[in-house]
């Protein structure tokens, strides 16, 4: 049997969220190690992001694995959503889905498009203005810039407003996407009671560690 | 207890279908649904009206043939239940009920309540049996040794009755659940691990090609569940299934 055909199957296309959703998540743990160095030191936190924004691994490599990651991630949630709604056929005119399941793990969709809304203001607040200095207007280097931007784009209130609503959603998708993935994977039942814990610890931490840091600099400066 | 009843009428698989109001006023909280269903249709058989088809047989919880989405739900309100088991004690004087058929693009409606559940048949036909000689030389069960746990679990898997209560509250109509319960009521055995591979891939393909949804762990499957097979089964099949392809 070749290992394309599991991805044919629904099964594997459910592996294949769930493998992306994980990668996700290890990004987002890197990316939070790094920003949370910026609280305590701005000479660490310069240090870090002039590596992962110069180091030609990161950039050339890694960065369009993620970038790639990121989009294979919420088109194959929308195509699995549109799948599975027209599996229903028509509709329930009453249909109490609270009553048997939570509503993060009802309302992926929802959680997940607010977070990819959130992605492209992301991508537009840091990403753009990054490849445009280093890519189109080739400016010099320098070592000690991202600093500086960071806590200049948190001056605002309303910014630092909509990254902590948006964390929240990031949190609610976690809460069930976590601990579901593991069940996707196939990960034996003997395992779900520390999985639930992890999953609950990751998706607040981790999530309100951001707004955390976003606050932090839009009180501070 | 009076009830008024929006319930859904079609009347062939090929008709439209929509929601028609009765008002019924001699229930009596012993009552199962099902019986509050026939006196309503001994009704109207009275006023010359085409009475409601629905399914039932066994109305002891044991076949799986009732089926019905009472007020959102599959087999109503309460857990644990099929719709036979269902009494009408857990309705209030004055109720509103709405009743529809379950409801999957793999399981057409035939008339009114009545759906095509044979997509399950086709699944279980698929592999949802072990191939062996019965012709008057089995073996013993006993003389092969089965760890309680694993004899344990197959039953549980084992206890599926194919209502189908997991594909039609499943926000997916996904039928995963199902499937993963006629996989591991095998695959914990030993008589069903020779054809464990063919099993679980024949199974997921038919299942596929049936057209049900794709699982995303909600669980709500399992809380319907007339019979409480765990969710954990799904895990366990996606397990099987990697192995099998790998
Ligand atoms: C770009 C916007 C995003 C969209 C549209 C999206 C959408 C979805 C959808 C529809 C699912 C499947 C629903 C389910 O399994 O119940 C899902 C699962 C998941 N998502 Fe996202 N997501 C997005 C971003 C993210 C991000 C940024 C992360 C992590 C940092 C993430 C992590 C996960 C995980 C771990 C799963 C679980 C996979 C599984 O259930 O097997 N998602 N996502
Ligand atoms: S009629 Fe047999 S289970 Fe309800």
């Amino acid at each position: 049997m070749s290992l394309i055909s599991i991805f044919k199957s629904s099964i594997g296309k459910k592996l294949l969220m769930a493998l992306s959703g994980i990668f996700l998540v290890v990004f987002l743990t890197q990316h939070f190690l790094i920003n949370i160095t910026s609280v305590f030191s701005e000479e660490i936190f310069n240090f870090l992001s002039h590596f992962m924004g110069n180091n030609p691994i990161v950039q050339f490599i890694l960065q369009p694995i993620l970038i790639f990651g990121v989009i294979f991630h919420f088109v194959m949630g929308f195509y699995l959503e549109i799948i599975n709604r027209k599996s229903r056929g028509a509709n329930y005119s009453r249909y109490a889905g609270g009553d048997n399941a939570p509503w993060i793990s009802r309302n992926m969709i929802f959680s997940g498009g607010v977070v990819l809304l959130f992605l492209i203001l992301h991508f537009y607040d840091f990403w753009v203005p990054e490849m445009n200095y280093k890519y189109i207007e080739f400016r010099p280097e320098d070592p000690n810039r991202y600093y500086e931007e960071l806590i200049h784009k948190f001056e605002s209130p309303v910014r630092t407003s909509i990254y902590s609503v948006s964390f929240i959603f990031l949190a609610l998708h976690l809460l069930h996407g976590f601990s579901s993935s593991f069940k996707t994977i196939g990960v034996d039942s003997k395992y779900y009671k520390p999985i639930k814990s992890l999953t609950f610890i990751f998706s607040i931490l981790i999530p309100f560690g951001f707004i955390f840091i976003a606050v932090f600099h839009n009180i501070m400066h | 207890m009076k009830l008024n009843l929006k319930i859904w009428r079609q009347q062939d698989s090929e008709s439209k279908g929509g929601f028609e109001n009765y008002v019924i006023d001699d229930i009596t909280p012993d009552m199962s649904f099902l019986e509050m269903m026939d006196v309503l249709n001994q009704k109207l058989i009275y006023e010359n009206i085409d009475p409601i088809s629905f399914d039932h047989d066994c109305r002891e919880g044991i076949c799986g043939s009732c089926s019905l989405f009472i007020n959102g739900r599959a087999h109503g309100p309460d857990k644990g239940i099929t719709t036979c088991q269902l009494h009408m004690r857990k309705f209030k004087d004055g109720d509103s009920i709405v009743i529809e058929p379950f409801r999957a693009k793999s399981f057409p409606i035939i008339k009114d309540l009545v759906v095509d559940r044979s997509a399950f048949d086709r699944i279980q036909h698929s592999g949802g049996y072990i191939s062996i000689n019965t012709s008057g030389n089995t073996q013993d069960a006993n003389t092969t040794p089965i760890r309680k746990e694993d004899a344990d679990n197959a039953f549980d898997a084992a206890t599926c009755i194919g209502c189908g209560a997991c594909v039609a509250t499943c926000k997916n109509a996904s039928a995963m659940l199902y499937v993963s319960a006629k996989v591991s009521q095998f695959s914990y055995l030993p008589q069903g691990k020779v054809e464990a591979k063919e099993r679980v891939l024949n199974m997921v393909k038919q299942m596929d090609d049936e057209g049900f949804g794709n699982c995303t762990n909600t669980g709500a499957c399992e809380v319907e569940c007339p019979k409480g097979i765990s969710i954990k089964n799904i895990a366990r099949m996606n397990r099987e299934f990697y192995k099998a392809k790998i």
